[in-house]
């Protein structure tokens, strides 16, 4: 046991390093299940943006305008399965599914020139004298910039959907919404409008895996991340703030073991790297046992496709 | 979408009438031919191949091939089309290559890195991947000005331990205070999980990363991080061209030129061939010029005393980690010892997981 090896202002910073990339992708997830709509394409859109990113990045030499074409990617993705989904009324599952194949082959086909050359380097944001104060310098203050946008932007969703007008209808189209719909609110600009956030921050989170924490691209390099910021979102029984909080826990897990490993602590790896995923399922379970789902607060029209004539 | 298109190429190419003295060979890859590891390691070889007969030969690949279905639905397909000889280039075709193998009794089947045989038209090939990990252990031990070698493994199979405890005796053999930490990811490619474990490995004292995954993140945050690594299955220089030290390179064209030459003069037998340096199926990439003149020389002179049997990687005395002997003095480690390996030698700290 060699635990004291292990620098706990380090670690706390790899976490926030290794959730940032899940937390961008589940708090654009987190939105579009609020609005009543399940995409399970987080995956294919991830990837997009990480190949989007890159390539943008490569090219114009700023690893900000490969953030932005990131978004622009994982948007373009979004909008596919909006058109899907909204206008042609196709299954939400199915299509989310398609989505996460098409994006995973397609990127596979734009990267390919790609592979093996080094983007540009994004740097740490200098916040002075934060960063020299002990331990918390170095856990917190000692990030690039996204990190930090990731954080901003649970807070702003957290704002827009309790305080903002446009945040509570978007909410009344994901409970029900039949009766948003009565009261004259336009359920399919909303939900598209929705579709198009998730997509921007999946695309993201995306690009932070393929310019920031890996950094290069390779062929289906998310390997399961939207997956896992799929089942944050339910984990975070669609509330932002618990949404960073699972983040955290889960980069945490990851972290935690590599690190445990390292110090040639005899960890069962396996059962530690289940375990949120373990606690995905019993949320699941108490949802689809009915009586739990409102406590839960899932939204009420999540996954029920919307026409107007019914 | 990829693999249908793949196929349908593929088809349209097999149906072409071959002149009647061309050999067809198929080759089905697990993952892309540009992933830079295994399946790139398995495609050079292949063009190597096909250069060396040139219209003699006529080859065809499919890549990403799940195992199960889709492995058996493309071979058969292309023993339907006349196709000689089959590689499937992953341990995971085990199953589907002797189903159809058994359907197409005169097609030649060579299988990479399996251990299933159930029919006389099934070759099984694998490399002797712990020859080429002594070299790096070696190297290791020399390099290290930390004393600490951060050892990134996949899954414990029975190779990846064989290599850590290959890499762990030469190290200590040129450096009595080597410590070896080692994290088990339990993937073969998982670019961020494995950049996240050379940052742990290298936050936590080691000055070198070694590899038993596929992906070249770990090269990229050695790079970064200003210490050394090596390469897997492929060059990976140019990934991290301060970092990279050097790495185990594949070379399995002198075997599928042999195998398909075979094929051609008629005389293919099933076998089950294990090869190392001595067959030159694994070598070693070109030293980075930060080691030491001396250190190559020392290196040289260890990957020809393997391949010229002088010398064998797991000579003893050896002991596993709880003590007990596993190869007296001078005692060679058999095959069969390797082949099943599910423990650490003595003087690794970490415990194996099961």
């Amino acid at each position: 046991m060699i635990l004291g090896s292990i620098n706990p202002a380090v670690l706390m910073a790899a976490l926030m390093v290794a959730a940032t990339p899940i937390l961008l992708a589940a708090i654009g997830e987190l939105v579009v299940e609020k609005a009543g709509v399940l995409n399970l394409g987080v995956e294919g859109m991830m990837i997009m943006g990480a190949c989007i990113g890159f390539i943008v990045a490569v090219n114009t030499g700023s690893p900000l305008i490969g953030f932005a074409g990131a978004a622009l990617g994982g948007m373009a993705l979004a909008l596919l399965f909006a058109l899907l989904t909204q206008a042609l009324m196709t299954n939400q599952v199915a299509s989310g599914l398609a989505l996460t194949l098409f994006g995973l082959g397609l990127t596979a086909l734009l990267g390919q020139q790609y592979v093996g050359i080094t983007p540009p380097r994004t740097p740490r944001l200098d916040l002075g004298p934060l960063a020299e104060i002990p331990f918390l310098g170095r856990a917190f203050f000692r990030h690039d910039i996204v990190v930090y946008l990731s954080i901003v932007l649970v807070a702003a969703v957290w704002w827009f959907l309790k305080y903002s007008r446009a945040g509570m209808i978007l909410r009344a189209v994901g409970e029900n919404h039949d009766a948003a719909h009565a009261l004259g609110y336009n359920v399919k600009r909303v939900r598209v409008l929705a579709i198009l956030f998730g997509g921007a921050c999946a695309g993201l989170g995306g690009a932070y895996l393929s310019l920031i924490r890996v950094p290069q691209w390779t062929e289906g390099m998310t390997v399961g991340a939207g997956w896992i910021a799929l089942a944050l979102v339910v984990f975070a029984s669609w509330r932002p703030w618990r949404a960073l909080a699972g983040a955290y826990l889960f980069g945490g897990v990851v972290v935690l073991q590599l690190n445990l490993q390292a110090a040639g602590v005899r960890i069962p790896v396996e059962y530690l790297s289940m375990s949120p995923y373990l606690i995905t399922i019993l949320v699941l379970v108490i949802i689809s046992s009915g009586k739990g789902r409102g406590s839960l607060n899932a939204p009420g029209s999540l996954n029920r496709p919307f026409h107007a004539s019914s | 979408m990829k693999k249908l298109l793949t196929a349908a190429v593929l088809s349209a190419a097999l149906a072409t009438p071959a002149l009647a003295d061309t050999t067809k060979a198929g080759f089905i890859y697990i993952g892309p031919v540009g992933d830079f590891g295994w399946t790139a390691g398995h495609d050079r070889a292949r063009q190597q191949m096909a250069e060396h007969f040139g219209d003699a030969v006529e080859t065809s690949i499919v890549e990403n091939v799940d195992y199960g279905a889709d492995a058996e639905r493309v071979m058969t397909q292309m023993a339907i089309s006349g196709t000689d000889v089959i590689f499937a280039a992953s341990f995971g075709y085990g199953p589907d290559v002797n189903s159809v193998a058994g359907r197409f009794p005169d097609v030649a089947f060579q299988h990479a890195t399996g251990y299933i045989q159930d029919h006389p038209n099934i070759s099984l090939y694998d490399a002797r991947f712990y020859e080429g990990r002594a070299v790096l252990g070696h190297i290791a031990g020399k390099m290290t000005e930390t004393d600490t070698v951060g050892y990134i493994a996949s899954f414990p199979i029975p190779a990846v331990i064989a290599g850590i405890n290959s890499a762990y005796l030469h190290a200590k053999a040129v450096n009595p205070d080597i410590q070896f930490r080692i994290i088990w990811t339990y993937s073969w490619f998982d670019p961020a999980l494995e950049a996240d474990a050379a940052e742990t490995l290298i936050e936590q004292g080691a000055d070198v990363i070694m590899q038993h995954t596929d992906s070249t993140a770990a090269i990229r945050v050695a790079e970064d991080a200003g210490v050394m690594a090596f390469g897997q299955a492929s060059d990976m220089t140019q990934f991290g061209p301060n970092a990279h030290l050097t790495a185990i390179v594949d070379n399995w064209a002198p075997y599928y030129i042999s195998r398909v030459q075979a094929v051609m003069d008629g005389t293919w037998e099933a076998q089950n061939s294990w090869l190392g340096f001595a067959d030159g199926i694994i070598e070693m990439a070109p030293w980075n010029d930060r080691m030491p003149t001396e250190l190559q020389e020392e290196a040289d002179a260890l990957v020809a005393a393997i391949a010229a049997g002088e010398y064998h990687p797991f000579t003893g005395p050896i002991n596993r980690q709880d003590g007990t002997p596993w190869l007296a003095e001078g005692e060679v480690a058999p095959d069969g010892d390797l082949a099943t390996m599910d423990f650490y030698v003595e003087g690794i700290t970490a415990e194996l997981p099961n």
